[in-house]
């Protein structure tokens, strides 16, 4: 072969985890082949999404050829903006669905809490890095606002699942750049302790949604409808699935929002608990990967994004499953590589790049 | 400067212990992560192996419905095979009142796809009352194919409302058939009860109708058929995606009857603007051949849920068109109830054909004047003189000779005041008096005493005696039948739909009268002598046969003493009834039959000529020419 090629490959690629990327490609394989299903054999929705694929893998080779570095540099002004658009969300946003989520700029509309999902983790990694030296409880204060101040306008709009997923983000910096564990212990109390109040302070709908999960069979044809489908299409796949395209609860349409939030249940009826298990290797395959660019990862800074990215990942996948199988209230959060839609994709993506960006470039630094 | 180099060290040293610290806390995150993905391993094994077996089987519930097949009821034909009753197909548009959240908004917004009136609305309110909002209710019926189109392509916007394919009972001979065929309607909670009762409820899923009235009621186990069930796969909107096994529905049997349709619509227009009923039997088996009750209502307004408008209408109608008059109308039967009496004596040894009376036209009875309707009488008569000229006084003189129990004991074996067991429900019994009915019908002493002088008024038929059209009928077929008495039935057979086999309604001779044939012929002798030369000649003048007849008529309000009753001066509806009992050909009688015109007058005059116009076409194949205006009669064709 060409040495000049040969070259140019090994430029390209110089940058990209082997591993990360080949658990990310199966689970994508997966992906498209329970769409296939999941969306009656349509040729347009699997096209549409190999578009998604194509994009976002795209994007993951573009963030994981920049230095972290350069990140670190990008963080605050980042912040900055997302908080600035959700003030402007919270004042001049565009009302779908009864919440409040979306900006309209120029030609096209942003939600901008889907860019605080790696904007916070990312602010809060510059600033514990920024102040790795000195840390003291006040650091962790500071921190701790900086995730409370977008939460909070998030859960105004309302929002619960996307606050409660930057919230579980935030708290994985916090916990990783060491907050004592006595302090996470009385937050724990703490929280428990204000139950009655964030219950007081829930909208009806999400309180419905809680309720149903304790006992789904109070509102069988409301709120408890998709808790009860999607558990009888999982329950009923059994040990080996009803086979690929058999799935009759997804096929007959008892399955809502099958091809994006509840693609699980599409899945796991189709192939069954084999299916499952394989499925849960792969996200641990990708958790365990991260997990190790995190420990060697050089700075604190790369040590918390990449530790952060990780764990959020692990978080999309355990509460979408959790979800599906019935164990956690109906919330939107799709599954990571395998739902349908781009914006989530990409997003994964974007960590995944990052996450390689952050193993690939140290080895540089230490050659 | 020591701190300089003292500090990398301590940096370095604290560098690589919050390195340590940190891994520790990563390796704590992976514990938990594994932790939480053995939740989600444990969970799905509860979900796919512990709770497999429970959660497949709601799966396949959810997909596979069982969905009864509605059999095809059978048809009802006359004896010449013309349809009284069957079934079409056509497409309703239904509401599932539990699938719908706002039903008034969902129906406004229907009408703005196919149309819905006024009529519809009003309906479909009547069944949402009637059903208590359960099941498939349909708003429209009839659907074209447009309309059809048009829904096919908003269907997604009506979640709970479905287009269903469904057959309709037809009644092509309207009005003409309503009291004998009569009709279905929706079951009612009675009803269902009863089916409950009865644990024939199974049968009747997705059976939305019953029979209400008639034959469609009497017949109603013969005429449903067996449902097929249906397994279809259906989707989660409830909608059938493919049908997975299916037992068909087995179709309910025909019905075919001995009446002539042909025979029914003559006697019907006959009748002309009057109201009445007419019965017509064939005497050696007590089949009937045609049954009129005047005036009918459109059966066909019952069959989707009748609209409050409809009903009021028929309901406060003057006519009462609801009233099967034929069936549950009971009347004085006048004159027509002389005969039996003559059989009565006949019969009792109180009489010979040949002992006369001499009648002053009038019978005296403890100071009481019982007045014979020719003023002066008919001078000597005997038992034929009596019938042919229907003479009063000789009955008068008889009623209390026999005594009002001899009376009764007899007429009750002629089948008068009590049902003669047609095979249509709703029959009433009449009234048959006794001393003993007396007692029973009234609560104070004295009114529970039967009075001598009651009995007179009995002997020409008037009185407490009431019998229905039926009972007549039946009572003259038993006389043309010299004695032999048949159930009257109007089925012929049930013909099964699939194996053409025929289950034949028997002949059911139910008694046969204690009474010598010599009897039972004077008897006869007289009815023919009644047209031939007496009351009835008139309207027989010509016949080309040989009939007998007996005409009669039933006061409907009591005359004052001294009063003559004459028709112009009384209100319509006071009026007499016009009554006419007859057989024919007389010496092998193939018809018998019983008529009554209401607020007509004269039986001569008004019912004669409708058993004349019944006989000419049933005997000859005559079909009567359109009527003419008529004039006033002479007094001697009076009763």
């Amino acid at each position: 072969m060409n040495p000049a090629i040969r070259r140019l490959g090994g430029h390209l690629t110089q940058h990209v985890d082997g591993m990360l990327l080949g658990a990310v490609l199966a689970l994508m394989a997966v992906g498209i082949t329970v769409l296939f299903s999941a969306s009656n054999a349509s040729v347009a929705r699997v096209s549409t999404q190999l578009m998604n694929i194509l994009i976002a893998l795209a994007t993951m080779w573009v963030f994981a050829n920049i230095p972290p570095q350069h990140l670190r540099r990008l963080a605050l002004p980042l912040y900055i903006l997302g908080v600035l658009l959700l003030v402007g969300v919270a004042l001049f946003g565009e009302i779908a669905n009864g919440a409040r989520r979306w900006l309209h700029v120029g030609i096209t509309r942003i939600q901008p809490s889907e860019l605080m999902k790696i904007a916070v983790p990312l602010a809060m990694a510059w600033y514990f890095d920024r102040y790795e030296a000195t840390l003291r409880l006040g650091n962790y204060f500071v921190a701790a606002m900086m995730l409370l101040i977008p939460v909070g306008l998030i859960v105004r709009q309302p929002d619960l699942g996307t606050s409660l997923l930057i919230s579980a983000s935030g708290f994985f910096v916090l916990f990783l750049a060491g907050l004592s564990w006595r302090i996470i212990g009385g937050l724990a109390l703490a929280g428990i302790a204000s139950l009655p109040l964030a219950w007081s302070l829930l909208h009806d709908y999400q309180r419905r949604r809680l309720l149903t999960l304790l006992d789904p069979s109070q509102d069988p044809l409301g709120a408890g409808y998709h808790t009860i489908q999607s558990t009888i299409a999982v329950g009923s796949g059994g040990v080996l699935g009803k086979g690929w395209l058999n799935g009759t609860q997804t096929h007959l349409d008892f399955i809502p929002e099958r091809t994006t939030d509840f693609i699980f249940a599409v899945y796991s009826e189709e192939f069954g608990l084999f299916g499952n298990v394989v499925l849960l290797l792969l996200f641990l395959l990708v958790i365990a990967r991260g997990m190790v660019i995190t420990a060697n990862a050089p700075t604190l800074f790369a040590r918390l994004l990449a530790g952060a990215i990780t764990l959020t990942f692990f978080t999309y996948a355990f509460v979408n499953m959790g979800m599906v199988s019935g164990i956690l209230p109906v919330v939107g959060v799709p599954l990571p590589l395998i739902s349908y839609g781009g914006t989530s994709l990409v997003s994964i993506c974007l960590g995944m790049g990052i996450l390689m960006g952050i193993a690939t470039h140290k080895k540089l630094v230490q050659t | 400067m020591p701190e300089l180099s003292i500090n990398p060290g301590v940096e370095i040293r604290n560098a690589q212990l919050e390195l340590h610290h940190f891994r520790v806390r990563l390796a704590v995150a992976f514990v938990l992560v594994l932790a939480m993905f053995a939740v989600l391993a444990v969970r799905f094994f509860y979900l796919q192996v512990v709770r497999h077996g429970e959660l497949h089987t709601l799966a396949e519930a959810n997909r596979i419905s069982i969905v009864p097949v509605v059999p095809n009821r059978g048809i009802i034909v006359d004896r010449n095979g013309t349809v009284l009753a069957h079934n079409y197909s056509a497409y309703t548009l239904e509401i599932q009142p539990g699938k719908v959240a706002d039903l008034e908004r969902t129906i406004d917004e229907l009408a703005g796809v196919v149309e819905i009136g006024a009529r519809d609305r009003r309906r479909f309110k009547r069944l949402m009352e009637e059903s208590k909002g359960i099941g498939s209710l349909p708003i429209r019926t009839r659907l074209s194919d447009e309309e059809i189109a048009r829904f096919a392509a908003n269907r997604y916007r009506f979640p709970g409302v479905e287009i269903n394919a469904r057959l309709f009972r037809q009644y092509p001979q309207g009005e003409l058939f309503s009291h004998v065929v009569g009709h279905i309607g929706r079951i009612n909670q009675k009803e269902l009860d009863q089916l409950e009762a009865e644990d024939r409820v199974a049968n009747y899923r997705g059976t939305d109708y019953i029979g209400k009235t008639g034959l469609e009621q009497s017949y109603e186990l013969a005429l449903h058929g067996t449902t097929g069930v249906e397994e279809v796969e259906v989707d989660s909107g409830g909608r059938a995606v493919r049908t997975l096994s299916r037992t068909p529905p087995v179709s309910g049997n025909n019905l075919v009857l001995k009446l002539d349709a042909r025979l029914q619509e003559i006697a019907y227009n006959a009748f002309g603007k009057y109201r009445g009923a007419l019965v017509a039997i064939e005497p050696a088996t007590g089949g009937v051949l045609a049954f009129v009750s005047k005036p009918g209502f459109d059966p066909n307004l019952f069959v989707d849920g009748i609209d409050p408008t409809n009903w009021s209408e028929l309901n406060n109608s003057p006519d009462r068109p609801m009233v099967n008059r034929a069936l549950a109308g009971t009347y004085p039967p006048g004159s027509t109830f002389k005969p039996f009496m003559a059989l009565a004596a006949l019969t009792a040894g109180k009489r010979t054909p040949q002992q006369t009376i001499s009648d002053p036209g009038f019978f005296n009875f403890g100071g009481h004047v019982f007045r014979d309707d020719k003023v002066g009488g008919h001078g000597v008569v005997d038992m034929y003189r009596s019938i042919v000229v229907s003479c009063d006084t000789y009955y008068y003189v008889l009623a209390n000779d026999l005594g009002i129990d001899g009376i009764s004991r007899f007429m009750g074996l002629l089948g008068l005041g009590s049902v003669t067991g047609l095979d249509v429900k709703g029959e009433a019994a009449g009234v048959l008096p006794s001393q003993a009915w007396k007692r029973q019908r009234f609560k104070r002493p004295e009114q529970q005493k039967w009075y001598a002088g009651e009995t007179i008024s009995i002997g020409i038929g008037q009185g407490y005696n009431s019998y229905t059209p039926v009972q007549l009928a039946a009572a003259i077929a038993t006389i043309a039948n010299d004695g032999v008495m048949f159930r009257p039935h109007i089925v012929n057979y049930v013909e099964d739909i699939r194996t053409r086999e025929r289950s034949p309604v028997e002949p059911n001779p139910l008694r046969t009268l204690p009474t010598k044939p010599e009897h039972i012929a004077v008897i006869k002798q007289a009815l023919i002598g009644v047209n031939k030369e007496g009351t009835g000649a008139r309207a027989f003048a010509g016949a080309g046969y040989v009939s007998a007849g007996k005409t009669g008529t039933a006061q409907v309000v009591a005359l004052k003493a001294g009063e003559k009753y004459v028709e112009s001066r009384v209100q319509e509806r006071h009026r007499d009834h016009a009554l006419f009992i007859a057989y024919a050909p007389a010496d092998a009688p193939k018809i018998a039959l019983a008529v009554i015109v209401e607020n007509s007058g004269f039986g001569a005059r008004y019912a004669a000529p409708i058993a004349r116009a019944v006989l000419d076409y049933y005997l000859l194949g005559k079909v009567p020419a359109p009527p003419k205006p008529e004039k006033e009669e002479a007094d001697d064709l009076r009763d």
